[in-house]
């Protein structure tokens, strides 16, 4: 029987846990009763509809929303704390074109600190590190507004890993994303995994790419039948993924079937 | 011109010599904190801080006329009023996302009509158009250093808080993740702003303050390279139009405050016109094709 899982580790510790996770907004029940966890290294799609509540997901794992109930555990702390070691990547949709700032002075936000006055030598390097990673390097004086919306993106990308994240979080990555671009972040994805924990929101429910561990799904409806709830569901290799998607071989999501959040280890084990 | 110049040297004209001050030392303030409102796309609460102020200044009139508070300056109701204004519109618009527009339309048409109520009821004739539209003859020494602490206040706060404040007005939301005090950036971008309003409006006026933190700091939009040159473009291009509305107003015997704003109205639409004309001759020249991805984005 297979286990849903491309490589899994149990005997990692956990990055994150989500434990009976309930969230409204206002009278509006968004999340119920939704539990799941991702271990140290692991490269994890977070997965649904629009309107399902990624979003919202997103939100509370990053501290920008709290929840209603239940709770939420990010590198051994609340959100608000543990997201210091988190690598955030945005869709930065209502970006305004006018602004003016340079790729450089883009990836060099990703080293900001609270206080700060200026950004050091050692901040530079890690920009220019990180741009080198995500191919932009002959990018960096160019204005942000005038790249492509895939190399906006990879900025994006650059900006977050710049600050050498253990866990990196992207909303949407390659949404309004051209096929060069995204072959190119999944190849610098790739030469993350296993190494930077990794999870990933995408509407895309039917497939996701080949270098999936696990996919979450937010969308069923809870036990109540008020809120949405997030399951697991089994991944099995395919060809019958649209060409070009994903930079390479992708994996096809099993909606009829879930996995127990347990399933991978005993329950409250592994912490 | 050179009447401007026989002025500007005239001992018995001290005003002229003021109004240029008042127009370099103003020009700082709508380079920086204009570059800020236009990037930050809160040119809107801006103008209902400043709108506002009017009942601060009404307020203190009245109170000063009527021997309640004998001898107090319009510019410190005025400075009480715009707190309030920046506090209660910064508030609703971190907290309510949902008619956050009505209630800064309510808070600059309430701020006026009070201006205009407590006026009708001081004693002696008030004329509210050299507060609206400004008055050069007003600008007192006291103004005058006001405005230049500003000016060194805004240019510490900006050299010590640049990375906060580019990180914030590009991406709020990562700025956020990152551990940063948005809101408290926020708050304390809409106070400063309030208060540099107040001290502005003796400059241009309540009406055209608004125009004179967009429409610089736009025009230098035009060709800045980050945020920064923007911030020094602006004030170059403040300072030209400060000086050029001030010569023009005392030639042509027109209201220097409008003179100003017409000035940098005129410079930013041309500026705007040639950037269209330049946009729509590249596209004339490139072949429509664009790859799907990019074609959206």
């Amino acid at each position: 029987m297979p286990t849903g899982y491309a490589s899994h580790h149990p005997d990692k510790p956990f990055v994150l846990r989500f434990d009976h996770v309930q969230f409204s907004y206002g009278q509006v029940p968004v999340l119920e009763a939704a539990s799941f966890h991702i271990h140290e290294g692991e490269f994890v799609a977070l997965v649904g509809p629009n309107g399902a509540g990624k979003t919202t997901v997103l939100k509370l794992v990053l501290g920008l929303a709290q929840p209603n109930g239940g709770s939420i555990t990010l590198f051994g702390s609340s959100p608000r704390i543990g997201r210091d070691r988190i690598g955030y990547v945005p869709q930065h949709a209502d970006y305004d074109p006018t602004f003016p700032i340079s790729v450089e002075e883009v990836v060099r936000m990703g080293r900001i600190r609270p206080f700060m006055r200026s950004y050091s030598s050692k901040d530079y390097d890690a920009v220019h590190s990180a741009l080198q990673t995500m191919e932009l390097s002959d990018l960096a004086k160019r204005p942000y507004h005038a790249l492509s919306g895939g190399q906006r993106r990879r900025v994006l990308v650059a900006r977050a890993l710049s600050a050498s994240p253990d866990m990196l979080v992207l909303d949407e990555p390659t949404s309004n994303m051209d096929a060069d671009s995204e072959r190119r972040l999944f190849a610098a994805l790739g030469a993350l995994k296993g190494k930077t924990t990794v999870l990933i929101v995408t509407h895309d429910t039917g497939f996701v790419s080949s270098l999936t561990d696990r996919v979450l799904c937010v969308g069923d409806v809870g036990p109540s039948r008020i809120g949405r709830t997030i399951v697991q569901h089994r991944i099995e290799p395919t060809k019958d993924a649209p060409a070009q998607l994903f930079g390479g071989d992708a994996l096809k999501v099993l909606h009829d079937s879930s996995l127990d959040d347990d399933c991978c280890c005993p329950p409250g084990g592994a912490e | 011109m050179i009447a401007f110049f026989e002025a500007l040297f005239n001992p018995s004209m001290p005003f002229v010599r003021n109004a240029l001050v008042a127009g370099l030392l103003s020009s700082v303030l709508f380079g920086i904190l204009g570059t800020v409102v236009t990037v930050k796309r809160i040119a809107g609460l801006a103008g209902a801080i400043s709108h506002a102020v009017l009942g601060g200044i009404g307020m203190a009139l009245y109170l000063s006329a009527t021997n309640i508070l004998p001898n107090l300056p319009p510019i410190a109701g005025a400075i009480v009023f715009a707190v309030l204004a920046a506090l209660i519109i910064g508030i609703v618009s971190m907290k309510a996302r949902q008619r956050e527009d009505t209630v800064i339309n309510a808070i600059w048409a309430i701020g006026m009509s009070i201006g205009v109520l407590f006026m009708a009821k001081t004693p002696g004739y008030t004329d509210p158009s050299s507060y609206l539209f400004g008055n050069i003859l007003l600008i007192s020494t006291r103004d005058l250093a006001l405005l230049g602490i500003l000016d060194v206040v805004v240019v510490l706060l900006v050299w010590r808080f640049y990375p906060q404040l580019e990180a914030t007005s590009f991406d709020n939301e990562f700025a956020q993740v990152k551990g940063l005090s948005t809101n408290a950036v926020f708050l304390i971008l809409l106070i400063v702003t309030a208060i540099a309003v107040v001290l502005l409006q003796t400059f241009v006026g309540i009406v055209m303050v608004i125009a004179m933190l967009t429409l610089p700091a736009g025009t230098a939009g035009f060709s800045a390279k980050n945020m920064i040159g923007m911030m020094v473009l602006a004030w170059l291009y403040s300072s030209l139009f400060s000086v050029g509305g001030l010569v023009a107003g005392w030639n042509f015997d027109l209201p220097v405050g409008a003179m100003v704003v017409v000035l940098a109205g005129a410079v930013f639409l041309s500026f705007s016109f040639f950037r269209l004309l330049k946009t729509r001759r590249k596209k004339s020249l490139q072949p429509p094709e664009q790859s799907p991805g990019e074609a959206n984005a």
